[in-house]
């Protein structure tokens, strides 16, 4: 697996041959707050980079989740339809939203390190 | 993650007033969010729905200090009072509180707000976001014999849920006595209060004005029962959603008349057609018409059949595909444990059961027209007194 990557929209990708796994970050989690639905894109479906791509709903607000890599979604996390909370729970593991085989590496290229993303935050704070 | 909502939270308006709890909040690790001009706690550690779920299992406690209260005194205060709003003042008992609202000339809903009476002071409790207009609109027409006071020193509590008056008893043994919608001055642990028997959860509880000074002091008095903990206003929001209370400004606007609100009964007999001081508040011909002829449109609760919360502005659709209304409140009810919402459709459609879609991010989703509220109220009976049909609605129906 390999290095994890970040948006500006704080989703993080990481890449597993040519399957990219997408999911938001802690921060991104910790904004939102209790989540109660997420709405999974059909496996099948082509997207390109920058599409939203799953609708999250916390108590308070709704938001998108974009790919941030073009490709074909091959997976989502149906665990998520009954029970949302895991993406409080663990945002960066269990609660995972879509694999996107790529077609693209180059897509990850301009997102984000950890480093870059952690300044991100820090800028936000 | 979309822009709209992170950025929402990220770049709030710039905040603009503080509640004398603000720096408690901050040591709480509260998530301060503005509303209303204020910076106010929108949830604490354990998040919206784990504090939802202590109120309605023991109790809470709110920093709603935002809200503006106002006395009104003199001889003339209850004429002038019953002027701008369809209530019945001069009837109101020392010690005791109504639910009301002040009307437009079009009879819309400028605000809405409880009036508490305590010997011969009138106190009105009004909406954060509408306190400056509502204190232009009785200073305009305040009598010569009367004192208007905002009463810009005093905090205001609120102390809800089933294990408030337990909490409150130990600090203040009259408390417990108190039926709904009473008003009282009580020492609580030493720092004098206006208390009255009443929220805005759909719980039994209190409401608690102290003065600013002394809030802190008091917070902490009742944060240290092992029942109360801290509650955000996403909480306060979820909970008056859940028991079918209405926000000023969503649920009810100057574009929305108490009877469309299904507010009725809150327009006592005596300010009705037929009765002794019938009209004589703004907006009174369409308001009392609407009474006898009926309304084209009403609030009603609305059910999703599926997971995905409904929120506000969504269109409603008949199964033709016709728009049939709107929702004006939408979110997910904690003790449902499933989305929930209200708003406005044609009184055709408004039987409970009614199968509406709403149109979702260009879907329709299946919904149903509910009866309110979704969770049922617990307010204090008294073990003499029933509550009254009337007193029973008497609710706070206020951000």
């Amino acid at each position: 697996m390999s290095e994890i990557r970040y948006t500006a929209d704080h989703e993080w990708v990481s890449l597993d041959g040519d399957v990219a796994t997408v999911g938001i970050t802690d921060y991104a989690e910790e904004q939102l707050g209790d989540l109660v639905y997420v709405e999974l894109p059909s496996v099948g479906r082509e997207v390109t980079a920058g599409d939203e791509t799953a609708v999250l709903e916390s108590v308070k607000a709704a938001g998108d989740v974009k790919s941030p890599v073009s490709g074909t979604i091959v997976e989502v996390n149906e665990a998520l339809s009954d029970a949302p909370e895991k993406v409080n729970e663990n945002p960066t593991g269990e609660g995972w939203f879509f694999r996107v085989q790529i077609t693209n590496a180059a897509d990850l290229e301009t997102l984000m390190d950890r480093t870059g993303y952690d300044s991100l935050i820090a800028s936000l704070a | 993650m979309g822009a709209t909502l992170i950025d929402s939270v990220r770049h709030p308006d710039p905040p603009v007033l503080e509640t004398p709890l603000h720096d408690l909040h901050l040591e709480l690790g509260a998530r301060m969010v503005p509303f209303a001009g204020y910076r106010m706690p929108l949830n604490y550690a354990d998040g919206i729905i784990s504090e939802h779920c202590q109120v309605r299992a023991m109790a809470g406690l709110f920093d709603v200090s935002h809200m503006g209260q106002v006395t009104v005194q003199g001889p003339g205060a209850a004429s002038f009072l019953e002027s701008l709003m369809p209530a019945d003042i001069e009837g109101l008992a020392a010690g005791r509180q109504r639910y009301s609202f002040f009307t437009s000339e079009t009879g819309g809903i400028l605000d809405d707000l409880m009036v508490q009476r305590i010997t011969d002071c009138f106190t009105l409790v009004v909406n954060a976001a509408n306190k400056a207009a509502d204190l232009i609109l009785l200073q305009r027409s305040c009598p010569a014999d009367c004192t208007l006071t905002l009463l810009n020193d005093q905090a205001l509590l609120a102390l809800q849920g089933p294990a408030a008056a337990t909490v409150l008893e130990r600090l203040a043994p009259a408390a417990a006595a108190m039926s709904f919608m009473e008003v009282q001055v009580l020492g609580i642990a030493g720092f004098q209060c206006t208390v009255s028997r009443s929220g805005y959860t759909g719980e039994d509880g209190y409401e608690i004005s102290v003065a600013a000074t002394e809030a802190e002091g008091l917070a902490r008095e009742l944060l240290a029962a092992a029942q109360v903990a801290p509650i955000g206003l996403g909480a306060r929001d979820s909970l008056r959603l859940e028991a079918g209370l209405c926000l000023h400004g969503q649920d009810i606007t100057l574009e929305t008349s108490p009877i469309e609100a299904t507010l009725q009964w809150a327009i006592p007999k005596c300010r009705r057609l037929g009765g002794t001081r019938a009209g004589g508040f703004p907006g009174a011909q369409r308001i009392l018409t609407e009474f006898t002829q009926g309304v084209t449109r009403m609030r009603v609760g609305i059910k999703p059949d599926g997971k995905a919360p409904i929120r506000a502005g969504t269109v409603l659709q008949s199964h033709s595909g016709t728009p049939v209304g709107e929702i004006t409140s939408g979110s997910f009810g904690p003790s449902i444990k499933g989305p929930i919402a209200m708003g406005y459709v044609d009184a055709a459609h408004a039987a409970a059961g009614t199968a509406l879609h709403a149109l979702v991010r260009g879907k329709l989703l299946p919904t149903r027209v509910a009866n309110l509220p979704f969770s049922p109220h617990n307010y204090y009976r008294n073990k003499n007194q029933g509550v009254s049909p009337h007193e029973r609605n008497q609710i706070h129906s206020r951000s």
